[in-house]
């Protein structure tokens, strides 16, 4: 197996707030590691922490933000205490990222050329018509036809589909050891999502590159990640295999999960579908103990009292043993 | 009477005008035939640009059609009066976020329709809101409340809610789920199961999510560019699927079984623009199957297997 590239401990993210005295804790005790090549898909609902984790590994967190950690290394540097001017080399040169929606990730002003050749440049030494024809030999690589005329392009003119290839050509240009990819795929379609993930897997394959693919669809990440974190109120519930966590999940969230996808086993067609009561609770007002036992159908005193270790790739004191969807 | 909604031949053209140059006819829906029948669900599948929303528009009266035919409940769609016409057929939106006006209570939302198209008393409106919502699994203390107190699921609840008030027929749902969560997308679902149980309802329920469409209709239409391109029952759709475009999208669906990762095909290149739409088949250039003929002629719908197909490659 090859090395471990990213290592998280203990990641605590809290929020300064002007009507709370108390920071808001949104990300807890967060530990995660990553090796070179590999593909960890993250699922969770929204206000589940995923984002912000992601957005604290890109050091792009805004000043409100106060990040703990006992460890976070990336590539034997620490992300921790590294300055500004280190961090400009590894945002976007080691680590880049493709966010959700690619029409408002991209400069509406700009040309796809201006964008692709400023990015290079920004990170790689190098002429600037080498640097243009990096440019169009990244776009050929993420499947853009005639990618000399579309360099010229601006991002209005290109379809979602497009666009994100787009994406995918500016976070690849720097060849970067890791690619967060941020729900890459929900504002396509099925059929242009497929492409896109294919794609991303490829590159991951060909440039042995690390991703985070962050989704709510399990569907997704189960097809293409080699591990899997679900995650839920700032805390991941449950880790492991794709192939083992899909068959052997645990936890009675990632069974909720599962279960409650219409396309998730042979159902009556229109029958009622198993669902997870409730929502998921907003920052501010946390439960005591396991954060999902509000909505747990396990739910026992004991989980109500103190924090729940995460031990095993599990964090719960009363799994699902029944696991027939 | 069993056939609520009767839909033949509709087109929509919308002309694109700009300033200097001639005016461009871009074909929203041709020639679009179905039926939908009481306690019935029909889903419509489509990529975005298909056409599902303009139908979706067309249907409610938001948009004028260019031609065809549509009969509601028996009648010519433009006999009825606006109140008439509101109380037989209701929309539910995709984007809660977006539909629900957020100046408005949750209690003014629900109760404006029947403002506007009744003469009820401010009592009567009352006790049927109030009923609304318990129906719908709003609690009562919530009628106080602005938009933006509630979350996702429970303004989808809201938005339900609206739509039952003047007791309508059919219901049309445009993604009714996609902008839910994953844990929330199936409490609303079950919630449209049992009104649809409880109040007789047909529902004309689009959705890109084709697991979302296959628990929930009993029959389906895929549409590819603005044209049916197979119609048929759930089982003949997702069992036995003829149209390459079906069987594409079926497989392109995201799953958690692992093993269909290895044998399937992905669809070459993007939908085209319907101002610029192929001379043969609209799906010709992203076809796997297409032969030559599929280049120069448009296949009609045609009955294959029971079930409606347009390509000349789907065979018995």
């Amino acid at each position: 197996m090859s090395d471990t590239l990213l290592n998280v401990e203990k990641l605590n993210i809290f929020f300064k707030s002007d009507k709370n005295p108390e920071p808001i804790h949104a990300v807890r005790d967060l530990s995660f590691s990553l090796k070179q090549g590999e593909m960890l898909g993250v699922v969770g609902e929204s206000g589940s922490g995923k984002s912000i984790t992601n957005l604290a590994l890109m050091g792009i967190l805004g000043d409100s933000a106060i990040i703990k950690a006992d460890k976070c290394t990336f590539n034997n540097r620490d992300l921790l205490t590294i300055k500004e001017s280190e961090w400009q080399k590894v945002r976007g040169g080691e680590i880049s990222m493709i966010f959700q929606d690619p029409m408002t990730a991209l400069n509406p002003f700009l040309t796809i050329e201006f964008q692709l050749v400023e990015t290079i440049l920004a990170h790689i030494n190098c002429s600037k018509k080498e640097a243009h024809e990096r440019a169009i030999d990244l776009l050929a690589q993420v499947g853009i036809t005639s990618p000399k005329d579309r360099l010229k392009a601006y991002p209005f003119e290109l379809s979602g589909g497009m666009a994100q290839r787009v994406m995918i050509a500016m976070a690849i240009s720097t060849g970067p050891k890791l690619l967060i990819a941020d729900e890459p795929t929900t504002a396509l379609d099925v059929t242009i999502q497929k492409q896109i993930l294919t794609l991303i897997k490829s590159l991951q394959e060909k440039n042995n590159m690390s991703v985070i693919l962050v989704t709510h669809d399990l569907g997704v990440v189960s097809e293409f990640s080699e591990r899997i974190q679900v995650m839920y109120a700032g805390e991941i519930v449950e880790s492991g295999n794709t192939s083992d966590l899909i068959s052997h999940h645990s936890h009675p969230y990632t069974y909720g999960l599962l279960s409650s996808r219409p396309g998730a086993i042979e159902r009556i067609p229109k029958s009622m579908l198993p669902s997870i009561p409730g929502i998921v609770p907003a920052f501010h007002e946390r439960p005591i103990g396991c954060q999902f036992n509000p909505r747990c159908p396990n739910v026992q005193s004991d989980c109500k009292t103190g924090a729940i270790a995460f031990s095993n790739g599990l964090r719960c004191l009363h799994p699902v043993t029944d696991k027939k969807l | 009477m069993n056939e609520i909604l009767k839909v033949s031949n509709l087109d929509k053209v919308y002309d694109i005008k700009k300033m200097f140059k001639p005016t461009l006819k871009l074909k929203a829906l041709s020639d679009v035939n179905f039926h939908v029948g009481k306690k019935e669900t029909l889903g419509i599948v489509g990529e975005s640009g298909c056409g599902k929303s303009t139908l979706a528009k067309v249907l409610t009266k938001l948009e004028a059609k260019t031609s065809g035919n549509i009969s509601l409940l028996g009648k010519d769609f433009d006999a009825f009066n606006a109140s008439e016409f509101h109380s037989a057929i209701q929309m539910v939106f995709q984007d809660p976020y977006q539909s629900l006006n957020p100046r408005k209570k949750a209690f003014d939302i629900i109760a404006d329709p029947l403002v506007i198209n009744t003469q009820k008393s401010e009592a009567d409106r009352k006790e049927l809101v109030f009923s609304m919502m318990k129906k719908v699994g709003l609690r009562e203390e919530f009628a106080k409340r602005y938009p933006h107190h509630f979350s996702g699921g429970q303004r989808q609840r809201l938005g339900i809610a609206r739509s039952l008030m003047l007791h309508p027929q059919i219901l049309i749902l445009d993604e009714p789920v996609s902008a839910l969560d994953v844990s929330i997308q199936a409490q609303v679902l079950n919630l449209l199961l049992e009104l649809q149980q409880e109040l007789s309802l047909a529902y004309l329920f689009i959705s890109h999510d084709l697991s979302v469409i296959q628990h929930m209709s009993d029959r389906i239409m895929v549409m590819y560019l603005g044209r049916v391109v197979e119609y048929g029952t759930r089982d003949q759709i997702f069992n036995n699927p003829l149209h390459p475009y079906t069987k594409i999208l079926l497989e392109s669906a995201p799953s958690t079984n692992r093993e269909k990762l290895e044998e399937s095909i992905t669809v070459k290149g993007e939908l085209p623009s319907a101002l610029n739409l192929p001379k043969g088949c609209a799906f010709e250039p992203r076809c796997p199957y297409a032969s030559e003929s599929c280049k120069h002629s448009v296949p009609a719908l045609e009955i294959k297997q029971g079930r409606e197909v347009a390509c000349f490659e789907a065979h018995a």
